[in-house]
């Protein structure tokens, strides 16, 4: 039987937004959570039965992360996501500001492995990298963030 | 890491009213719902963007039905109060007993040959007067199909607003009604005051 969208709002709304967040900084969330589950909704009805619905929509919003930086980052003509993207941050929230001083890959990682719990395969296929180097980056992201919590 | 915290209750529904609006405005919102409170208790409102295509009673289970509509109509439902506002206003004065009939879109898309041609003829019996099942079967053209008028209010997709509790049995007594027999005597003494 077929899950009601509003069921997958309701499941994983708050733990996007939380990726979000950490992806794009508080501001560029909201628009990047609400792109991501319209582009959701749309495709739905051709979503496999049995799919991880989770990981499915931590896809979705990572493309629209993406988008987002590319185009803060369009005066440097690249394809490449921008090591260490602007983000825009409310105030001088401290873990804002660590999170936001990491690495994208390194940010995306923790992000989707601690606070969205996919698996560092999973993590590894989001960021075009092997599991091992998705673990690396996680656990290097980690570090730093523990590095700057003992700095405080 | 884990400690970014988890977003309030507040942003959380001003994303999914956004949501809403941004999915009606691209025709992505193929069932909308919302419940009302009423005298015999909660009902589920679900429309189609053709109209009101179903009408449930607490004791079907509302996640149960939605469950059933996403896999029969469309699995791109959300809880949007907005297009079934009409709906809920008139069922309110319906309670009320300020309102004898309704007025808003209807979609037939789940009721299929006889049983739609049975919803037709309940629509026909009039606020506070009743009709037999055998009455409702000789008006459908099938005199002889009492039975599957019965299945046909049974399976009514639309109670209350297609009026299924004016059909009672031949005898007198209120007879069967999905919301269960005592919603059928609330509504049948709401239209007899």
């Amino acid at each position: 039987m077929v899950q009601p969208f509003e069921q997958v709002v309701e499941e994983h709304g708050p733990t996007v937004l939380r990726v979000c967040r950490a992806l794009l900084g508080p501001v560029d969330a909201e628009d990047a959570w609400a792109e991501t589950f319209l582009a959701a909704l749309r495709a739905f009805p051709r979503l496999e039965p049995g799919s991880n619905v989770r990981g499915w929509l931590v896809t979705i919003a990572h493309r629209k992360a993406i988008d987002v930086l590319r185009e803060a980052a369009r005066t440097v003509p690249t394809a490449e996501v921008p090591e260490s993207a602007h983000l825009d941050l409310v105030g001088d929230d401290e873990l804002w500001g660590a999170v936001a001083a990491l690495p994208f890959k390194q940010r995306a990682a923790v992000v989707y492995h601690h606070v969205a719990g996919l698996p560092y395969v999973e993590v590894g296929a989001l960021l075009d990298s092997s599991e091992a180097a998705a673990r690396r980056s996680a656990s290097d992201g980690i570090a730093a963030l523990r590095r700057r919590e003992e700095a405080r | 890491m884990t400690n970014i915290p988890m977003p309030d209750e507040a942003t959380m529904a001003r994303l999914h009213d956004r949501l809403v609006a941004d999915a009606d405005h691209d025709g992505l919102l193929d069932l909308a719902y919302r419940t009302v409170d009423s005298p015999i208790g909660s009902l589920l409102l679900v429309a189609t963007p053709a109209g009101l295509v179903r009408v449930a009673f607490d004791r079907e289970g509302h996640d149960v039905v939605l469950a059933r509509l996403a896999d029969d109509i469309s699995p791109r439902v959300l809880r949007a109060p907005a297009r079934l506002d009409a709906a809920a206003a008139q069922l309110e004065e319906y309670f009320a007993g300020r309102r004898r009939g309704f007025d808003v879109p209807i979609d037939f898309r789940l009721a299929h040959g006889f049983r739609r041609t049975v919803l037709d003829h309940l629509r026909e019996i009039a606020y506070g007067s009743t009709a037999s099942y055998a009455a409702v079967a000789a008006a459908a053209g099938s005199p002889n199909a009492v039975r599957a008028v019965g299945t046909a209010c049974a399976r009514n997709p639309l109670p209350v607003v297609v009026p299924c509790h004016r059909v009672v049995r031949s005898d007198g007594s209120v007879g069967q009604y999905l919301g269960g027999t005592e919603a059928k005597e609330v509504l049948l003494a709401l239209e007899a005051a």
